[in-house]
């Protein structure tokens, strides 16, 4: 499993903002190492966000998103003590999930 | 008629623009620096700090939980803003970082000399660079306060000192040539004047910090590292004595000042 991402979710009336630190290198594909090799592509392709268990965001990233990705996005009708969960799968497969309470 | 016209035009928006101009370079910087604020990934490497430094590890299988940074075994609250400081069971003034190194060599039986001959960015140095992190992370927002009591704390200030003013190098640098005065400044990057303190959450009072330019997280070794390769210098050792010094130096002068580490920086 990947590192952990850093989830905060703080509600402020009807909308709770939620703000992800993912931890991801993020290689666009096109960068070549010293010895002139090209780095392989490795980048977030799927983000997706639950709020208690219902989907609320769904996102397919590029190789344009920059190196450990800041998403901050907002939902309605969230109330402190519920539950958000993000993940997201990279190009290798690779996956990440984790959930934040809502304060 | 047609030709007026356009000139006319081109006026207004030459106008428009030298208003637009009017905020300042630093200005900019400043606004760019307040929106890159929120998610810094320094963030993650607090945590990876937090996790390694509470993880048994190495041939002794211990965690670094009853490291001494200066104020008690395990104490990590308030310990960055009082380093580099002596050490009486090395018998040595000791930045952050080399004290890291010295307790994952006692504690975990991790080899000291091994770590410090590993580059920047690889293997242990990573580990040290969130450990360090993590140990700033823990007086952020606290005043700068390094010990000057011992006789050997104040040697090293002196020959920071010395360090700080000593021009060398193909181009005849020294750290002053560029951090000796006020309102100095390399292309848009205003310089701080560390012959003095230079203010909350900067200089000495900002790292580490990430570097969103590199996507990479700088410990004050690397900085100073860094700050050498720039003048043409030779690579100081990780953790040598210059190097310290300079960071006495610079935290003794930089007394009072507020901790933002770790920061974000271009």
């Amino acid at each position: 499993m990947a590192d952990p991402m850093r989830i905060r979710a703080q509600a402020a009336g009807d909308k709770t903002v939620v703000r992800v630190l993912m931890s991801h290198e993020m290689e666009t594909g096109q960068r070549k190492d010293s010895a002139g090799k090209t780095i392989a592509a490795w980048f977030i392709q799927e983000v997706s966000a639950t709020h208690n268990g219902k989907p609320v965001l769904g996102a397919q990233w590029g190789p344009s998103v920059s190196k450990n990705p800041f998403l901050q996005f907002t939902i309605k009708g969230a109330k402190a003590g519920d539950k958000v969960a993000v993940s997201w799968t990279d190009n290798r497969g690779d996956k990440r999930t984790d959930e934040t309470t809502v304060t | 008629m047609k030709p007026l016209f356009i000139v006319g035009a081109s006026a207004t928006l030459l106008a428009c623009w030298s208003a637009q101009a009017q905020k300042s370079a630093a200005d900019g910087i400043a606004e760019y620096r307040k929106m890159l604020e929120d998610g810094n990934p320094a963030d993650l490497f607090e945590a990876k700090g937090e996790a390694l430094w509470k993880q048994k590890r190495g041939p002794k299988n211990a965690s670094l939980e009853q490291c001494d940074l200066g104020k008690g075994a395990g104490v990590v609250k308030g310990a960055f803003v009082e380093l580099p400081r002596y050490f009486s069971d090395t018998q040595k003034v000791q930045d952050l970082e080399s004290r890291l190194v010295t307790c994952m060599e006692s504690l975990q039986g991790l080899s000291g000399a091994e770590i410090a001959k590993t580059p920047f960015g690889r293997g242990e140095q990573n580990n040290v660079t969130a450990l360090a992190t993590y140990v700033a992370a823990a007086s952020r927002g606290l005043r700068f306060n390094l010990p000057q009591g011992h006789a050997e704390e104040r040697r090293i200030y002196e020959i920071g000192k010395r360090v700080f003013f000593f021009r060398g190098g193909p181009y005849d640098f020294s750290c002053a040539s560029c951090h000796g005065e006020d309102g100095k400044r390399i292309r848009l990057q205003d310089l701080p004047n560390l012959t003095k303190n230079p203010g909350d959450g900067v200089g000495f009072a900002a790292w580490p910090a990430y570097r969103v330019s590199n996507g990479q997280m700088w410990s004050m070794q690397l900085r100073l590292n860094d700050c050498y390769r720039q003048q043409r210098f030779p690579y100081p050792g990780f953790g040598s004595e210059a190097t310290i010094a300079v960071s006495v130096f610079m935290g003794v002068n930089a007394k009072g000042a507020e901790s933002i580490a770790p920061a974000i920086k271009r």
